[in-house]
């Protein structure tokens, strides 16, 4: 099983820690801190894998890998493949530059919900749930999806409240609208203009 | 907005991000936190917060505890979010939750019921968000309250709900399997599922369970083989490709299941063997992920009953990876190796130079695999070379648990194969000299025992130079003043025991070394201790040879200052050193007697040498003894006794005062029948010559004697062992000395040695029988052509390069083919079975008549109980439903499955065990109790969970 996902950066500031069995703070900082030391002391160009039996106990080990200013870790056990660890690792990442469009650090750190409902939609429970990065995505842009309608629902609400213009509420409305379907990237602008047809009729 | 504005997150969060990215030093970020911290607490108190600012703050408390700080005080904002309508409130406080609790925590309680009500929800992404804090959060003792709600969701129309039922359960099955034990036949059914990610998802709890018990799940091989045949042929959708492999994570989980139900099974590889081929041959060994998945068939290929087609493919995948530049491929092919060398020993050999190159490279990972392959080929050919270079590599690291890890691989190495003495002692001198702390302390105690007994030949000269050279060794690098506390005590016991035996070094110079070694450890009571023994051992032969014994001044100092130490070991030692060298010749030899060190003790329980004595006291008019509990209407002693007993027991104090016992019934209990009596008197008369001033037997009557001495040893037995008598300070001193005592033994010295030399040969002999294929192997691998006792073969002729040399491949390969069986025929029947298959049927279904056909399942029990109907007397029930995934769906699985349960009543019961409902037993009441417990602790709501009971009791 996979004990736990962890995004650090290269000066070892964790970016997202996910343990699948719980380990309490303490413990987490201990062991972010000693596989960073690890990682760092890893030359280049060697292999990704390493054991880390003495942390985390017999038989686990971590596959790594940099992208850009990141390391992504996988702690697991023997129970799974070294080198499709780094696939999955692969399709992790995929999925978050599917997610944010060329991901990087900036994303990752301001996005770390996000990133949780990704890691969840692949990882369940110690265990490997999704392979397929689209399949992934789909799942993801549903969540997402449901957050923006609430949030032009809540938005609708707010400005009957104030009791603006209703032209100006529906310019604002759309602007809005248009910006956070860019911001998702939806593909369907049909959706968006559903969407904005479902809320002005609200007002 | 945009990348960095994330969603409803204020300007302040930004901040905070950003400070902390630009901070310098810890501290300062610790700054930062604290006061975020304490803006957090004061905000989330404040009752007019809005919920969309408060989910930004749980978010931020996530931060904070992501960076190390405590978040508890907000733990129950977390909680009270999940109970939010709204679905992202909703998801955010589950996230947050699942982060921070972990399942025994005190807030989970109300977070079930929440848990429970989101499990109904209509909303299929409540149903998922539920479903991913079940998965973290439900403990053992909760599983009852969300069981059946899982079970039913396991039917769900949505593919992600379902893939999230599966693990959830799964998550039960690992937390208490008990609990899901009556659910396998779910598992099974979810394997057919229309979509291929619920399929995947159900492969991790079937490896999970299939672990636990192979045997009843050997009926699915057929199956899982057609599926991975399916996946393979690509008749998944197109998108589960990845890197233009047909669904890889699915195939390498099917074919580690497959290794787990083939492993020692002729029969079940043979279904097996066609496929593994297929893919072996198509493999892709270009990308990564190609490489996974030939890895994991050589791994298949190793746990199967071995083929020789497929271990020549395996072979040839090896050596592919080892080729290859790339560490993480070395790394895998040296892992493979290690798995294929025990069944197929032969091919280490074309791979020398790649592990010897492996072995060289900067990779430390790369390197610790290969030592693990190394260790596992270790025989008594290579030993030296592969011991040797454990011992550099321990050397040069400083990880304490590798190095501890390394150095008890070579101790256990060593002992197996070490082809002489001297070697032996040379390099378990190393071992100890670099870690000899990290190791067991037992290795030390075992080192010892094997100078002691020798390596086992009945040759006692050889015995002798083992431990001459031991000594010699030990003199020689006993000055260096690092040595680990364990080796130094070793050395002393060795010193002591052998120093002086073959007369080449004077007892002045052993025991002066001794004293410099007591010196140099001046804070260590241990490694004293073994000296101060040693020093006794000495100068006792010494006294026992007939000649005069000197003590040097630095001993004498010694001696002296542990003769007030603090530690009561050391004095107790130091005690009876002064004594014995007060003794004469016959005296000490009684008690230490030369080269005993691997004697048994016999230690008479029954004290059986006092029996003449009794006899005689009886003869004289002594009552005898009664015990304890025929004791009771005897008189207020008894009494006394026996409240005594009982109030120690309880380790109350007393209060009322105490009783005085009757002197004159006290002097009726002869002094020979004192319960605790255990010194053996009669023989010891020399034993009271050595010990300091006490009394050898406490007698009762001298007890009767004094009223005042009656009432302090009363005081002092309430904190003490509940016995009548005085205790017997000197109990454990008259012990160590009765150990050493040799004239007590039954069994004369010459006997018992060689008694134990010669058990000691066999068990040798054992562990070399155990072993010949892995000594085949090394013999090929570093041309050795030493045979298996090549234990003789002297250091010198260790080989420089042995790599090079030809290996005796002939000899092994004739031998591997006669006990390798026939490759195996492919099973005709397998091609056919590619008939329409669930991933054709997909996009065909409409997802109404789905939907309607799972609404009508929803009565689980009836389905499940068919289910378990068709498991415990069908072996080949998943054989059956890949024959009818099709069909699987909608009302018409009961008919199907009721077919099924038909077919299999015609096709005879093959008395397959029922595991299923033998699980049950215990179970049913667990599961009760649990859910009682549940319903006691008002986490579920009552209405829908009979459903649990009908499916257990029925």
């Amino acid at each position: 099983m996979i004990r736990g996902v962890i995004i650090m950066n290269d000066q070892g500031k964790p970016r997202l820690v996910k343990f699948y069995e719980f380990q309490p703070v303490e413990k987490q900082q201990e062991l972010i801190r000693s596989i960073y030391r690890i990682l760092c002391s890893r030359a280049e160009n060697v292999s990704n894998f390493v054991k880390v039996d003495s942390l985390c106990g017999k038989d686990v080990r971590l596959v790594y890998k940099t992208y850009a200013t990141l390391y992504v870790v996988f702690i697991f056990d023997n129970s799974e493949n070294e080198l499709a660890m780094l696939d999955l690792m692969q399709v992790f990442v995929e999925t978050m530059d599917r997610c944010f469009s060329n991901v990087c650090e900036l994303d990752v750190v301001f996005n770390f919900n996000k990133m949780h409902t990704i890691l969840d939609e692949i990882i369940l429970g110690g265990q490997v749930l999704e392979t397929n990065s689209s399949e992934i995505v789909k799942a993801v842009e549903e969540i997402l999806k449901s957050l923006f309608r609430s949030v032009c629902v809540c938005v609708c609400l707010l400005h009957t409240q104030v009791n603006i213009n209703i032209d100006c509420l529906k310019l604002m409305l759309t602007t809005y609208v248009l910006q956070v379907g860019k911001t998702f990237k939806f593909k369907h602008s049909r959706i968006i203009n559903f969407w904005l047809a479902g809320s002005v009729a609200a007002v | 907005m945009g990348s960095q504005g994330g969603f409803g997150k204020s300007k302040e969060f930004l901040d905070l991000i950003k400070s902390i990215g630009e901070s310098r030093s810890k501290a300062e970020e610790d700054r930062i936190v604290l006061r975020e911290i304490e803006s957090l607490k004061a905000r989330l108190g404040d009752p007019n917060t809005s919920k969309f600012k408060l989910k930004e703050y749980i978010i931020r408390l996530v931060y904070v505890e992501m960076l190390g700080h405590d978040a508890s005080f907000g733990y129950i904002h977390a909680v009270k979010m999940t109970h939010d309508e709204n679905l992202h409130l909703k998801r955010t406080g589950y996230l947050a939750v699942t982060l921070f609790l972990n399942e025994d925590h005190d807030l989970i309680i109300l977070i079930v019921n929440t848990i429970q009500k989101d499990l109904k929800s209509d909303n299929y992404l409540v149903v998922c968000a539920a479903l991913n804090a079940v998965c973290r959060l439900i403990n053992e003792e909760t599983i009852p309250a969300v069981l059946p709600r899982v079970v039913e969701l396991l039917g769900h129309q949505k593919e992600a709900v379902r893939k999230k039922a599966v693990m959830a359960l799964h998550r039960f099955h690992r937390r208490a399997p008990g609990s899901v034990s009556h659910l396998i036949a779910n598992f099974r059914k979810r394997l057919c599922d229309n979509d291929p990610g619920v399929m995947g998802a159900t492969l991790c709890p079937l490896f999970d369970l299939i672990m636990a018990d192979v045997d009843s799940f050997k009926d699915m091989v057929v199956s899982l083989v057609n599926i991975l045949k399916q996946v393979t042929e690509r008749r998944l959708p197109k998108n589960y490709d990845y890197h233009q492999m047909p669904a890889p994570f699915i195939q390498i989980k099917l074919l580690k299941i497959l290794a787990v139900l083939g492993s020692g099974d002729k029969k079940a590889s043979e279904q097996i063997y066609t496929i593994l081929g297929d893919i072996m041959k198509k493999s892709d060994s270009t990308t990564n992920i190609g490489n996974a998945i030939l890895y994991e068939c050589i791994c298949c290929v190793s746990s199967l009953h071995p083929n020789p087609k497929l271990l020549e493919a395996a072979a040839d995948g090896i050596s592919k990876f080892l080729k290859r530049d790339s560490h993480n491929l070395r790394y895998l092919g040296v892992g493979a190796l290690s798995r294929l060398i025990k069944i197929s020993p032969e091919i280490a050999e074309q791979h020398q130079l790649a592990v010897i190159y492996c072995l060289e490279d900067p990779d430390d990972t790369l390197k610790r695999k290969t030592f693990e392959l190394l260790y596992k080929m270790t025989n008594s050919s290579n030993v030296e070379v592969i011991v040797d270079r454990m011992i550099d590599y321990m050397i040069s690291i400083n990880d304490g648990h590798y190095k501890t890890e390394i150095a008890s691989r070579c101790i256990e190495v060593a002992e197996q194969y070490a082809p002489s003495n001297q070697w032996f002692i040379q390099t378990m001198n190393k071992v100890f000299e670099h870690a000899g702390d990290l190791v067991n302390s037992k290795v030390a105690h075992s080192l010892m025992r094997l100078i002691a007994e020798g390596f086992g030949e009945d040759d006692a000269a050889a015995d002798s130079q083992l431990r001459s050279s031991a000594v010699e060794s030990y003199l020689h690098i006993m000055g260096d003043p690092k040595l680990p506390s364990a080796f130094i005590q070793v050395i002393c016991w060795v010193l002591g025991e052998y120093g002086t035996a073959d007369g080449k070094h004077s007892a002045t110079y052993i025991t002066g070394k001794l004293c410099d070694v007591a010196e140099a450890h001046a804070i260590d009571d241990i490694v004293k201790a073994y000296a101060v023994t040693a020093l006794m051992k000495i100068y006792s032969f010494e006294i026992a040879a007939g000649r005069k014994v000197d003590i040097l001044p630095e001993c004498q100092s010694l001696i002296e200052e542990m003769l007030a130490s603090n530690s009561t070991d050391l004095q107790q030692r130091a005690y009876e050193l002064q004594d014995i060298t007060g003794l004469d010749a016959h005296a000490v030899k009684n008690i230490m007697p030369k080269d005993s060190a691997c004697e048994d003790f016999e230690i008479d329980k029954n004290l059986s040498f006092l029996d003449d004595y009794i006899r005689r006291a009886l003869e004289n008019g002594a009552q005898p003894y009664i015990p304890e509990n025929g004791r009771l209407g005897m008189s207020d002693v008894t009494h006394f006794t026996s409240q005594e007993n009982h109030e120690s027991s309880f380790h109350a104090l007393r209060f009322e005062a105490y009783e005085r016992p009757k002197p004159a019934v006290a002097l009726n209990i002869p002094p020979a029948l004192d319960p605790s009596t255990e010194v053996p008197v009669p023989e010891l008369s020399y034993l009271a010559d050595i010990q300091q001033p006490i009394p050898p037997v406490p007698s009762a009557s001298n007890i009767g004697s004094s009223e005042l001495k009656l009432r302090l040893d009363g005081i002092q037995k309430k904190w003490g062992r509940p016995t009548y008598s005085s205790p017997v300070p000197s109990t454990s001193s008259t012990d160590i000395i009765k150990n050493q005592n040799k004239a007590n033994q039954p069994i004369s010295v010459g006997s018992s040695n060689a008694k134990a030399s010669t058990v000691s040969y066999d068990s040798r002999k054992q562990v070399q029988e155990i072993s010949p294929e892995k000594q085949k192997l090394a013999a090929s691998l570093f041309g050795g052509a030493s045979k298996s006792d090549g234990k003789q073969s002297s250091s010198s002729s260790k080989v420089s390069k042995p790599l090079h040399r030809p290996a005796e491949k002939s000899r092994s390969v004739t031998t591997f083919d006669t006990t390798i069986v026939k490759p195996s025929q492919p099973p005709p029947d397998l091609l056919d079975l590619g008939e329409p298959s669930f991933t054709n049927t997909a996009p065909s279904v409409d997802p109404f008549k789905q939907l309607e056909g799972l609404l009508d399942l929803t009565p689980e029990k009836p389905a499940s109980n068919a289910f378990r109907a068709g498991t415990t007397d069908a072996p080949n029930l998943m054989s059956l439903f890949t024959d009818m995934s099709l069909n699987v769906q909608g009302d018409s699985l009961v008919n199907s499955i009721s077919n099924m349960i038909d077919k299999n009543g015609l096709g005879g019961n093959t008395g397959a065990p029922s595991t299923p409902q033998t699980n049950k037993g215990p179970n049913l009441k667990a599961a009760l109790e649990k859910d009682a417990f549940v319903r006691h602790m008002g986490v579920m709501p009552s209405g829908q969970d009979p459903n649990l009971f009908k499916d257990l009791l029925s």
